[in-house]
């Protein structure tokens, strides 16, 4: 997985408007802050060059403790926040972000994910805006030179090509969503929010210029760019879901609170289905443990719960997250590829439950 | 209630700032680009326009979804103008809608991979002379359901046909105050279905060819539970004879073959002046959600029951659920049209189930608790009149004033 482009002591020195020296005009905070979207990606100059590879001004690297699958797009993101603003620590939930703040992600693909620098292709750039009133979800879709995105509303099939880690050559329709996709998982009680910028998910270290690791929200602070976070060990921690020596049920609960969570909620698209997926859940019922399903249809694979202790092949989670087919597959938007790591965690976790008393047994 | 207000308040300023503003008609034509064009016009409506879609077919590749409130969606008929997603590739269903105060009327769809259409916290939603099928018959890998309106206040659906969803043809989850009406269903597993669902009223339907014809259903474990008030009156439910295809795991699935009209844990409904005919297991069948649940406030009983007036014609000549057989055996002939499991207290409550079946005779299983097959003693009387219960009112689609 790429890390951030940027090493942070970069970053510091562009957050604190030392690398302003040139005279680089900032970020186009007016356009941010319009009602309508730009047209363009390049318009709101959050980076300065055509390719989004060299951001401006205030607009900082990051990176997540336990990402969302995205059939395996790279992604690289970066926060903005105009000048004089800072982003208001919460120990759960989003960061409280100030209006005018941008959460940028591009997804990318490189020609062969076991060299991920080298022949990279950008597909899409996702932004989420904090307008005056709240948050709205845009994307812009790379055109094949990777010279300019455009805003693309309604959605659309790219396909991609990539060498996956096992030396597999992949084909497939990457799906970027319209904007009331961007809106289905980017929910909280019908408004748009951010998923990932939470404390939890962003407290851990990442690699600084020169050598030596930092924690990252401790070098947002550092830079002026987070008030209120407490000292970097009392913060919370989220697992990071492919780090083999954090415990199974905190590895597969923290992938799945961040690539169902946010849909599987009481606040969520996904409310009315019952299923719980958020790490704080503490009801096996809602968890899914011995829960038939609600409006599964075919998604049910012929089987009776969503997790059956003890068994993966019996729980419809794990059936779910293993199908490509949609209609059956879970999560419903955001991918069309299995991912055969995130499967295989879950499956895990479910095998080390104790199995439930069943007649027959 | 603060978002109500706001949004009274916007509109206010809106109306007094700018005059009356026009609403405007979006048209979408059939061709190349069809997806984009069509999404991009569901995107750019605001409150009070109308998606005009043209006559012809739409090949689409992706889910739609609408996200404006006071937004119409209409085609020029349900044979004119048919959304086809034969080739869908992504999504859950083929149309979702996630706004208050839309109609979606006129037009066909067609072969989702998941549901239909779906409208989740949609208020005011209302479905008006649609299509929903699949057009290659029952199978089990057909969508869900038909048209899915869930969480939702005051949904009207009204002149929609359903054919071949795996689970239900029209399915109402965890709503209030729902309108089922002039509407078809078949060859669906089951026609209609209300679950965890307050104040109904499924009236002037056609449920035939499906396994079940009408459902009356509350479950365990979700949001909203405590399924209560439902009519389900001038109905004509017959020939539900298309052998159930629901993949396993759904609660559907374990709906018997030929079953007219089933209520399962839910309290005061009222079934009358339907006709009744041409189910092999039942006409109308009571009985208790069978499986292991772990929340004390759900009621996993149908309680406060009434079945009277029905034109019962030829039901339940060759019972499908467990013990069926053996009784229809005993009895020597076919079942009585109404079966009640019998289940009359659950968690150590003791007679808190009264009932009403008037339309008799009445086979009563006399279940000890529910889904204990192997201890019926089954009888059968020409009623079973254990009270009298006000019914509901006819549900209106106003909304509330404060």
């Amino acid at each position: 997985m790429r890390r951030g482009l940027l090493p942070p002591a970069i970053l510091l020195a562009t957050l604190a408007g030392l690398g302003a020296a040139a005279p680089q005009p900032g970020v186009n905070l007016d356009l941010v802050l319009a009602d309508a979207p730009a047209p363009r990606l390049s318009d709101y100059r959050l980076f300065l060059d055509a390719g989004a590879d060299r951001p401006n001004g205030r607009v900082a690297p990051y990176d997540l403790v336990t990402p969302l699958f995205t059939d395996h797009a790279e992604k690289d993101r970066f926060v903005f926040t105009p000048h004089g603003r800072r982003i208001g620590y919460t120990a759960t939930g989003v960061l409280d972000f100030p209006a005018g703040a941008v959460l940028v992600k591009t997804f990318a693909y490189p020609a062969d994910l076991r060299r991920p620098d080298h022949d990279v292709r950008k597909v899409e750039t996702r932004l989420l805006i904090r307008k005056a009133l709240g948050w709205t979800a845009q994307t812009y879709v790379w055109n094949a030179e990777g010279t300019e995105a455009v805003l693309k509303r309604a959605g659309a099939r790219v396909p991609v090509r990539f060498t996956d880690p096992g030396g597999r050559e992949v084909a497939l329709d990457y799906a970027v969503p319209n904007q009331n996709q961007c809106k289905t998982c980017h929910q909280v009680e019908g408004a748009v929010s951010p998923i990932g910028p939470k404390a939890w998910n962003l407290n851990h270290e990442v690699a600084q210029a020169g050598g030596g690791r930092a924690n990252l929200l401790a070098l947002w602070s550092r830079a002026g760019l987070l008030e209120g976070a407490p000292a970097p060990e009392a913060l919370p921690r989220l697992a990071a879901w492919n780090d083999a020596a954090q415990p199974l049920e905190a590895r597969a609960r923290a992938y799945l609170d961040v690539n169902c969570g946010h849909c599987h909620s009481p606040a969520g698209s996904a409310s009315n289905s019952g299923l719980f997926l958020t790490a704080d859940e503490t009801r096996p019922a809602a968890l899914g443990v011995g829960k038939p399903p609600v409006a599964a249809g075919r998604g049910s694979g012929g089987l009776s719960v969503a997790i059956d202790p003890g068994h993966p092949e019996r729980s419809i989670l794990a059936f779910r997250m293993a199908s490509g087919e949609p209609g059956v597959m879970m999560p419903e938007l955001g991918r069309t590829l299995v991912h055969e790591e995130g499967v295989e965690l879950v499956q895990a976790w479910i095998s080390s439950m104790p199995p439930a008393r069943r007649p027959g047994d | 209630m603060s978002r109500i207000t706001v949004c009274l308040a916007v509109a206010a300023v809106l109306a007094s700032a700018s005059g009356a503003v026009e609403a405007a008609t979006l048209v979408v034509t059939p061709g190349p680009d069809a997806q984009e064009r069509l999404q991009t016009a569901l995107l750019d409506a605001r409150p009070g326009d109308t998606v005009q879609i043209a006559a012809g077919r739409f090949d689409l590749t992706d889910g739609l979804s609408l996200d404006v409130d006071g937004v119409t969606v209409a085609g020029a008929g349900p044979d004119a103008t048919v959304l086809s997603f034969k080739g869908q590739k992504g999504a859950g269903e083929g149309l979702l809608i996630t706004s208050d105060r839309v109609t979606v009327k006129d037009l066909a769809v067609e072969d989702t991979r998941g549901d239909g259409i779906k409208s989740k916290g949609a208020d005011d939603i209302r479905y008006l002379n649609l299509r929903v099928e699949w057009t290659g018959g029952p199978k089990e890998t057909n969508g869900a359901y038909g048209v899915y309106p869930v969480s939702s206040q005051r949904v009207l659906i009204d002149g929609v046909l359903v054919r071949g969803a795996s689970d239900a043809g029209v399915y109402v989850g965890q709503s209030r105050y729902i309108i089922v009406r002039n509407s078809r269903a078949e060859f669906n597993v089951a026609g209609i279905e209300i679950e965890n669902s307050m104040f109904a009223d499924v009236h002037d339907n056609v449920a035939t060819r499906n396994t079940a014809g009408i459902l009356v259903f509350d479950l365990p474990n979700l949001p909203q539970m405590g399924g209560h008030s439902t009519r389900v009156f001038r109905n004509r439910i017959a020939d539900n004879d298309t052998p159930n295809f629901a993949p396993k795991g759904n609660i559907v699935a374990s709906v018997p073959n030929g079953t007219g009209v089933m209520v399962m844990a839910n309290r005061n409904v009222h079934v009358f002046d339907n006709a009744i005919s041409g189910n092999q297991s039942a006409g109308v069948m009571l009985v208790s959600y069978t499986q292991a649940f772990n929340d004390p406030t759900y009621n996993p009983l149908p309680r406060d029951i009434v079945v009277r007036d029905n034109r019962l014609g030829r039901n339940g000549w060759d019972p499908k659920f467990p013990g069926g057989p053996e009784i229809a055996k005993a009895l020597g002939g076919p079942l009585p049209p109404l079966v009640w499991d019998g289940v009359r207290a659950a968690g150590g409550k003791p007679a808190e189930v009264k009932v009403r079946l008037a339309d008799g005779p009445v086979l009563n299983l006399n279940l000890p608790g529910p889904g204990q097959v192997d201890a019926a003693a089954p009888t059968v009387s020409a009623s079973v009149i254990d009270a009298t219960f006000a019914e509901p009112p006819a549900v209106s689609l106003e909304p509330a004033r404060p």
